[in-house]
């Protein structure tokens, strides 16, 4: 059985237009130990999934509507609020986008990272502190004992970023999250993270979700991936399966804006592809037709009728067009 | 150790400040026209110049102004604050007689506006729609809008005169005789209206700055980490939010101190409260030179003691207040 089975979730957002679903009918499973990647651009619902799996949709806005969320055979979204903050930080944990303004600027490090091993492994002050050690050790920052003292500010975006995933795997989570954590980072220390991320995971066994608008970090981290696109999934399957023949003219799009590194810089650079147009606005979110049919070079009077049905490629591959076969 | 090497360095320019207010007042005071031969003759019905040259001299205000000046500020710096001709004893006695009642009602208001405020505004920003969440904004208009010597007679009036649940005036029953917990709930007893008025003010100040710094601290990206961290709603407000919420509260204190002593003129002049307000109110009336210097002059030293108090509470607060880094 899948660590974590997500069936027909609908997440609902209260708008002034109304209600909208950020996340519609949406579906997937991981397994102990895989690699997933949610991607899509900005306002997809990726990070909704991710709040929703943590039970921390945004109080009196976001709410799950339908569905289920079971994570070792327990439905999270019927679980009470002490049951998820038991499971939050220690089963299931999370890094965020923003290593800047992600820690608490007032605490150590050593103590942020401290604070959860007593709050879920019950380990004494002194305990807490040298296994805090021992992580900023293990997330490789230099002279870990020392720097367990210092706060935030003294530390480099990169650095705060390893002191998020030391916290985030502090307790050896059985998934770890993480909402697009080399946004905010240069594109060297990326590097360096996704390495860190891939060699924890080795060590912690953890499952990772992995939530990106970047390709290339899909294309290193990840062994599966889903297409988010409006809140739908557009396409999910094996990430080699998907880059090299992908079904939905989304994917395909994502695909092809990558740049290439050329071998010489003054050679002649392809044109970029564009997918062009914008997303629909949220209030059309729930309608039945295909929302990227507004955007699609292949866009057929169906499409703007009716809502595509996920088409499946052998048992692992699956994408939501009408003409996910011919593609 | 860093944060006592800055304390010290704090009150060395916290003196060179106050010397600067000395020479100020002093100045200020020395353009006025008029000065205490002039009273006095006044209060003897009249005298002729002879007697008031004689005055001068014997008070010293027939020498240039530098001298006069030198001479105070080297009377100021051996806590001798000059003697006062209306009271007929030496300021610093009567000051530091008066201090204490002051310090009582300031001190009092500010800590309660202070505390109270935090807590209100906490709870309010946990539910910002709540009945205490509206009630902290109407509290807040009112207090921007209520004089406090309105306030105090309203008060008066209603506690004191319809419903007689506390005294109209004064700090104790000095005609009722008791040890000192008797005493020490007497004065209580008479303090609670000057501290409502007091404090009434500051505590809307505080309480809707908490609530707005509060509400802002609640949907920052390290209160959602404290909530992914999987801890209790208590922690996450107490310990994450409220901790980070506090220095700009801390610092309208620190900046309100003036203000609260400002106030406490008012309060006891509403009050009859014996403490410096009242002293400053009579001294100014009967031009009594030396007395309102020397007001002027320990209002500053409260105010430059309370910033500092200030600066320190940040600092323990906040490491990057001037920390290392």
């Amino acid at each position: 059985m899948a660590l974590l089975s997500v069936k027909n979730l609908r997440i609902e957002i209260k708008t002034r237009a109304g209600v909208a679903p950020v996340i519609d009918d949406l579906s997937f499973d991981l397994d102990a130990g895989e690699s997933l990647s949610f991607v899509g651009e900005s306002g997809c619902g990726k990070s909704m999934t991710a709040l929703a799996l943590m039970g921390l949709l945004p109080e009196g806005v976001g709410s799950v509507a339908s569905g289920s969320i079971t994570f070792d055979g327990e439905d999270l979204t019927q679980a009470s609020e002490a049951r998820l903050r038991a499971l939050r930080g220690n089963d299931i944990s999370m890094i965020f986008q923003e290593p800047m303004t992600s820690l608490n600027p007032l605490y150590t490090v050593g103590e942020q990272i401290a604070e959860v091993l007593r709050a879920h492994q019950g380990l004494s002050r002194k305990q807490a502190w040298d296994q805090a050690v021992e992580l900023l050790d293990a997330v490789r920052i230099p002279n870990a004992r020392a720097r367990a003292e210092d706060y935030p500010f003294q530390m480099s975006g990169g650095q705060r970023q390893r002191v998020m995933i030391a916290i985030a795997l502090a307790c050896q989570p059985k998934i770890l999250i993480a909402d697009e954590p080399t946004t905010a980072l240069d594109v060297t220390v990326q590097a360096q993270i996704f390495d860190l991320l891939q060699d924890m995971r080795r060590q912690t066994g953890s499952a990772i979700i992995l939530i990106t608008h970047d390709m290339g970090a899909v294309a290193e981290m990840a062994e599966r991936m889903i297409v988010m696109y409006a809140g739908r999934k557009a396409e999910l399957g094996p990430v080699d399966t998907i880059i090299a023949h992908p079904r939905h003219p989304y994917t395909a799009g994502l695909i092809s804006c990558v740049p290439h590194i050329l071998s010489t810089l003054t050679s002649e650079r392809e044109d970029l592809v564009e997918v062009p147009g914008i997303v629909p606005a949220l209030q059309d979110f729930g309608k039945d037709l295909c929302l990227f049919a507004s955007r699609c070079r292949h866009a057929q009077p169906k499409c703007v009728n009716q809502r595509p049905p996920e088409i499946a490629f052998g048992n692992t591959h699956q994408a939501a067009c009408w003409r996910a076969e011919e593609l | 150790m860093q944060i006592l090497q800055a304390f010290a360095i704090r009150s060395g320019y916290a003196v060179i400040l106050l010397i600067a207010v000395l020479v100020l007042n002093f100045s200020m005071m020395h353009l006025a026209p008029g000065d205490v031969a002039d009273t006095i003759s006044q209060s003897m019905g009249g005298a002729d110049q002879e007697l008031l040259d004689k005055i001068r001299a014997d008070y010293g205000l027939d020498q240039p102004f530098i001298v006069q000046l030198g001479r105070y500020i080297g009377g100021v710096l051996q806590f001798d604050l000059g003697f006062s001709f209306f009271y007929n004893q030496p300021v610093t006695d009567l000051i530091l007689q008066r201090l204490p009642a002051t310090l009582l009602l300031v001190i009092t208001a500010q800590v309660l506006a202070l505390l109270i405020g935090v807590v209100m505004g906490v709870i309010s920003a946990r539910r910002p729609n709540g009945m205490l969440s509206h009630f902290v904004t109407f509290l807040a208009l009112f207090g921007y809008a209520a004089p406090v010597f309105w306030t105090g007679i309203l008060l008066l009036i209603a506690f004191s005169l319809k419903i007689q649940w506390f005294p109209v005036a004064g700090m104790m029953d000095v005609s009722v005789e008791g040890g000192f917990w008797f005493r020490a709930g007497d004065i209580a007893r008479h303090m609670v209206l000057p501290v409502i008025t007091l404090g009434s003010i500051f505590l809307a100040l505080y309480s809707r700055l908490a609530r707005a710094t509060m509400m802002e601290t609640l949907g920052s990206d390290f209160v959602r980490t404290a909530k992914a961290k999987g801890l209790s709603p208590n922690q996450v407000v107490y310990k994450h939010a409220l901790k980070n919420s506090l220095s700009p509260v801390i610092t309208l204190a620190g900046l309100q101190f003036s203000a609260v002593i400002s106030g406490a003129v008012l309060v006891e002049a509403v009050f009859s409260w014996p403490g410096l307000g009242t002293l400053a109110f009579q001294s100014i009336i009967a031009r009594d030179t030396p007395t309102i210097l020397g007001i002027l002059f320990f209002s500053a030293l409260v105010v430059i003691v309370g910033n500092l108090l200030t600066d320190l509470a940040l600092r323990l607060i906040d490491p990057r207040v001037g920390g290392k880094g």
